[in-house]
């Protein structure tokens, strides 16, 4: 049978990895589909050829979902989180001019504790620190959002501005850029061309921050109910691939392909292994969990999630925060996964939020099949969030 | 009498820029700032206080522009992407013809109209234009793909030029192939063996 092609938008970054995995490995072909792979050049198109139809899936950043619904940002058209794609995944960088300041005071580059990274930061900063991020709204402003207010980079003067990730070693390079943070290949990237060093990985932050979902019209989800069955199964049969370490090798292989990524293997290869090069002095350190696809329930849209991105976009642009975070609860479908995920070997989590932050060590939750296994979640100020009560 | 319309168009070719401007001046009395480089961008609309800022669909700076649509951005009346509604299907049509546009809100839409017609029309035609350049392009380079291995095979075979050609394309009818695709494994096959 001719398999039924499904649009999908994505931008070429790593965390693209379960949609491409999901056709090029044959996942997609399995269910009797074929994903039809459009490359985008920023997010706002993203959203717009979802928004306006032209495709009927995308790789979204995962704020961007919770902002529509909210009624933040240009367009108003209900979209629906079926699924996380990838968890952590990002890093923050800083330009050559902050590492020289940063190694003449004695800051030692551990790529690990994001107190004394900040610390080291704010000292050697000067005045003003301006951060780049791909998008006003994802999870690279909350997470530098988070981190600032908790450390002693609250004092200094901050501004983040958005700028995207192919340019942003050259702002950095003209001095329109202190730092950044984005997602992988970018931090590589502007390693290996001499723009800049890593300072944190994204999950020093946050260790289980939802990064990428896969995106829907929710008017689709209800129309072609078989057709998102399948490519949800799909994907998340690719993420799974893709959390078996015999996978990696060829993992990145593939990502690397001009039709994909269109970058050294090698330089692929770094986010997912997690041993990553900090700067132009070869320092080599090590980040296990850097980035998943499916361990520890990843995939899983998590309501909490939802609400955790609400309250902080509420918080900063000043709407009631109650309303806002209803409104994301219902655009994160538990509901949708538990669905067309049941006839799959996926263990479902009994329950559809959880208290974020509160796991340090690998947990056995209730599920389904009895228990599973959630990942360490921790904030790193060590702060909870419980979505039942208000801030 | 209402105000002129103030547009913003962001485009880094010149040409492409004024073909634009062009058109939407004929098209009523606007006026058009053309911002070129793209630092700093979403300040130096802010600067010119648009009603209507048109940019290229493709433009990978345009989520630099996401922030006017924030209350809290740089601009005093948000802008929102233009979405249908009472102006019927002009955003279906925008997005086809590759010109995304961002509208203050509250400007009445058949102020708007006028303008998206003739950006539509402007951008459809640049982009077949593109599209046309593009293909140009692609049929040139499989040309020389397709010279070189005629003369790959003319070498190794002894045999002339349009015998050459003539077993290029009997192999990629029998393969069910084109003849470039053919011609290119050729190339790259014979880069290997060297």
């Amino acid at each position: 049978m001719k398999p039924v092609t499904v649009p999908v938008a994505f931008v070429p970054l790593l965390d693209a990895a379960p949609l491409v995995i999901a056709q090029e490995m044959g996942f997609a072909e399995a269910e009797g589909i074929a994903l039809d792979l459009i490359p985008a050049p920023s997010w706002s198109s993203v959203r717009d050829m979802l928004a306006f139809g032209r495709v009927d899936a995308a790789h979204l950043l995962s704020p961007v979902p919770v902002a529509m619904a909210m009624g933040l940002g240009g367009v108003r058209q209900p979209v629906s989180a079926v699924s996380v794609l990838s968890v952590n995944g990002n890093v923050i960088c800083v330009s050559r001019a902050l590492e020289d300041r940063l190694r003449d005071a004695g800051y030692g580059f551990d790529f690990a504790d994001p107190q004394r990274a900040a610390a080291a930061l704010a000292a050697a900063g000067g005045d003003r620190i301006v951060f780049g991020v791909p998008f006003p709204f994802s999870m690279h402003v909350e997470l530098l959002r988070y981190w600032i207010e908790g450390t002693a980079l609250a004092g200094a003067q901050i501004e983040i501005r958005t700028v995207p990730p192919p340019l942003m070693a050259q702002a950095m390079a003209e001095g329109d850029l202190d730092a950044f943070c984005v997602g992988e290949p970018w931090g590589s990237v502007a390693v290996d061309a001499g723009a800049g060093a890593l300072l944190l990985p994204g999950r020093a932050i946050w260790a289980f921050a939802p990064e990428k979902v896969l995106a829907v019209r929710t008017d689709w989800a209800e129309t072609e109910p078989h057709l998102l069955g399948r490519l949800m199964r799909a994907v998340w049969k690719a993420g799974q691939w893709l959390s078996q370490p015999g996978s990696r090798t060829a993992a990145a292989e593939i990502l690397s392909r001009s039709a994909w990524l269109d970058m050294p293997s090698e330089l692929v290869d770094r986010a997912l292994s997690g041993r990553f090069t900090l700067s132009g002095r070869a320092e080599q350190r090590q980040v296990d969990g850097f980035v998943g696809f499916h361990r520890g329930a990843a995939t899983f849209p998590w309501r909490s999630q939802a609400r955790w991105i609400a309250r902080r976009l509420a918080h900063r642009h000043g709407l009631p925060a109650g309303p806002a975070e209803d409104a994301a609860a219902a655009v994160f479908r538990s509901d949708l996964y538990r669905l067309h995920l049941a006839g799959t070997d996926a263990d479902l989590p009994g329950a559809s939020a959880k208290i974020e932050g509160t796991i340090r060590h690998p947990m056995a939750v209730a599920s389904r099949k009895g228990q599973m296994t959630l990942l360490p979640d921790a904030f790193f100020d060590g702060r909870i969030f419980d979505p039942d009560t208000a801030d | 009498m209402t105000r002129a319309l103030t547009i913003v168009v962001v485009e880094e070719d010149r040409d492409r820029a004024m073909s634009i401007v062009d058109a939407l001046r004929d098209s009523g009395d606007h006026e058009v700032h053309v911002i070129g480089s793209v630092t700093g961008l979403a300040r130096k609309i802010a600067a010119h206080a648009p009603d209507v800022v048109l940019i290229d669909i493709d433009n990978p700076t345009r989520d630099m522009l996401e922030e006017l649509t924030l209350a809290s951005g740089p601009l005093e009346r948000p802008v929102a992407m233009f979405v249908s509604g009472e102006a019927g299907g002009l955003a279906g049509a925008a997005v086809e013809a590759g010109v995304s546009a961002y509208v203050v809100d509250g400007l009445h839409p058949a102020r708007l109209k006028p303008v998206m017609d003739t950006a539509i029309a402007r951008f459809r035609m640049m982009r077949q234009m593109r599209n046309e350049l593009a293909e140009t392009r692609r049929a040139l380079e499989e040309r020389k793909v397709i010279d070189r291995a005629k003369g790959l095979l003319m070498k190794a075979k002894g045999i002339d030029e349009d015998a050459a050609y003539a077993l290029l394309r009997k192999t990629a009818m029998d393969q069910g192939r084109r003849v470039a695709d053919v011609a290119e494994a050729l190339v790259t096959a014979s880069g290997l063996l060297r």
